[in-house]
């Protein structure tokens, strides 16, 4: 059904348009005078001024691997992460602890672990689903390269980027 | 030496003198464009080269000298090619005309001082809208024909008002020439406020005679003045929006229109081909600006400051500073004409059309009557 909008009736001010042209003239005025006085809140200046410090304990910025207090790698190469993944970046290609090895009892631990940033969308999902607690998606936000094979995020630099983080999945440590 | 040479050297001179100091400011006025649209969003605007951002237009000139200069297969080439240089030369070559100062050293700071000064800036602007035109045309692609469609339709509109709307000031002043219009403004007060008494110079301010002064500005203000001050208001009023409408600034940027419109008549243009559509544009602005200055704002005068006609170094400074009181006015409407592309929105093309021939068309007939009315009454023109 048609619905009839009556048009708002306009006095001769509103219809001459020249009083709302000049109102709008001094708005504009009042922010240009605001900002070139240096009162107006404006942008902050990135690369020099940063918010680092006000991110939120919950920010997601970039994954990374962590190492427990004895420097153990605390990802066991379950791959929940790699299949859990939404946009596939995550590839690990696991390995055997030596015998050799200090903590060969935990068995299994990524020999490859490559996160592609290009295709990562810091959903969180991989440090939800990780039974370890190994994978954190810490505060890095800035994650930059010239060439494609730059942004793969290879295990040295994925633990380069967490560091250690003491956690409460403490189930290997009889084990070690 | 020889006046024919003498004439030819000096008018070179300031010919590439004033090319140069245009397309500074044409360069400067991109960067005005972006910083004051930047402030009144309360943003920062370009910052980073140089200091303050003021080395940006010499950044953006490398830039679009440096770009690729791509052509669509499917152009006229030969049109797609002159177009951009069509839409820039007009707005120089009313540069000619302009008087942009008094004297330097006895050399009158106008190009081409010609008798039919604003007849030449009327027929010369007019022929800006080819470049649009042909640019839409020769692109031969939808977007770019529309915006040259309605830059035709719009241009040609407000070009009768913009034509009519002067023909008071004619009619009170009696000359087309240029110069004369800014000698007579600076006799009798701008033509926005023409109550400047006759004569009254510095001499009698320096004198401190008051009551003097009182009476000699009571000279200048009379009824007839006072009932030609009305349609010199209106044709201002018109002119100016005239203006606005011949240079596609907002609220009348229809052949732009970047939200419906892509980029309009130069959607297909790239590297060098659309600089010059975008100086062009700047230049026009320039151009108008000093054409409004020099018609209704008293063109290089100050009120008590002499010209240049003084003998020595005097007359070169004073000379100097008609010229700077030139630029500083076209700087400050230019101002004027950012400030209200950032402050309204854009008309709609019926309503564009409809203010133009339904409104300001008439306005400036009935102005022209007004004016004549108030003339005959006083039964006196005055001289030039």
């Amino acid at each position: 059904m048609a619905i009839a909008v009556s048009r708002p009736k306009l006095n001769i001010a509103e219809k001459l348009y020249l009083p709302a042209i000049f109102s709008g003239l001094v708005i504009t005025i009042k922010h240009f005078l605001k900002t070139l006085g240096g009162q107006a809140p404006v942008t902050m200046q990135y690369p020099e001024q940063r918010w680092d410090k006000e991110l939120p304990e919950h920010y997601r910025g970039a994954p990374t691997l962590v190492k427990d207090e004895w420097g153990r790698e605390r990802c066991v190469a379950c791959q929940l992460c790699e299949f859990i993944c939404p946009p596939r970046a995550i590839t690990i290609h696991p390995e055997e602890i030596p015998p050799t090895d200090k903590f060969a009892k935990v068995e299994k631990r990524p020999k490859e672990f490559e996160i592609d940033m290009i295709r990562c969308i810091y959903c969180g999902l991989c440090q939800e689903v990780c039974p370890e607690q190994a994978i954190f998606l810490r505060k890095d936000y800035s994650i930059v390269g010239l060439t494609r094979d730059e942004m793969k995020h290879d295990k040295h630099k994925l633990y380069e980027l967490g560091g250690v983080m003491p956690g409460v999945v403490n189930k290997w440590n009889d084990k070690k | 030496m020889d006046p024919f040479w003498f004439l030819v050297l000096t008018s070179l001179a300031k010919t590439l003198v004033l090319l140069g100091i245009i397309l500074g400011l044409v360069s400067y006025t991109v960067l005005a464009e972006r910083k004051v649209s930047a402030f009144i969003q309360d943003r920062v605007g370009p910052n980073r080269t140089g200091p303050l951002g003021l080395v940006q237009p010499v950044a953006d000139a490398l830039k679009l000298l440096l770009k690729e200069n791509f052509i669509p297969a499917h152009v006229n080439k030969f049109y797609y090619y002159i177009a951009p240089k069509l839409s820039m030369i007009p707005p120089i070559l009313v540069l000619a005309v302009l008087p942009f100062g008094s004297s330097l050293f006895g050399v009158p700071m106008v190009i081409a001082d010609i008798n039919i000064g604003v007849l030449f800036v009327f027929a010369v602007t007019s022929l800006g809208v080819y470049g649009v035109v042909l640019a839409g045309w020769a692109s031969n692609s939808k977007f770019p024909f529309l915006g040259g469609i309605r830059s035709s339709s719009q241009m040609i509109s407000y070009e009768l008002s913009m034509g009519l709307s002067v023909i008071p000031v004619f009619l009170i002043i009696g000359t087309l020439n240029l110069p004369d219009i800014v000698d007579y403004q600076r006799q009798h007060g701008w033509l926005i406020a023409p109550f400047w008494p006759q004569g009254l110079g510095w001499q009698q301010f320096a004198s401190f005679d008051v009551p003097a002064i009182v009476a000699a500005f009571a000279a200048g203000i009379s009824l007839e003045r006072f009932l030609l001050w009305i349609p010199l208001v209106i044709s201002f009023f018109v002119f100016v929006v005239a203006v606005f409408a011949e240079t596609n600034r907002m609220p009348f940027d229809l052949p732009e229109a970047e939200q419906e419109l892509v980029g309009g008549y130069h959607t297909e243009y790239s590297g060098m081909g659309f600089a010059l559509f975008f100086l062009g544009e700047y230049a026009a602005m320039i151009a108008g600006s000093g054409i409004i200055v020099t018609l209704f704002l008293g063109g290089w005068s100050l009120p008590l400051v002499p010209d240049g006609s003084a003998e020595g170094w005097m007359g070169v400074f004073w000379g100097l500073v008609n010229i700077g009181t030139f630029f500083a006015k076209v700087s400050a409407l230019l101002f004027f004409m950012i400030w209200v592309r950032w402050t309204l929105p854009r008309f709609r093309y019926d309503q564009l059309m409809k203010l133009g021939w339904y409104f300001f068309f008439e306005l400036a007939l009935a102005n022209i009557f007004i004016a004549a009315l108030v003339l005959m009454i006083f039964n006196q023109r005055q001289p030039a």
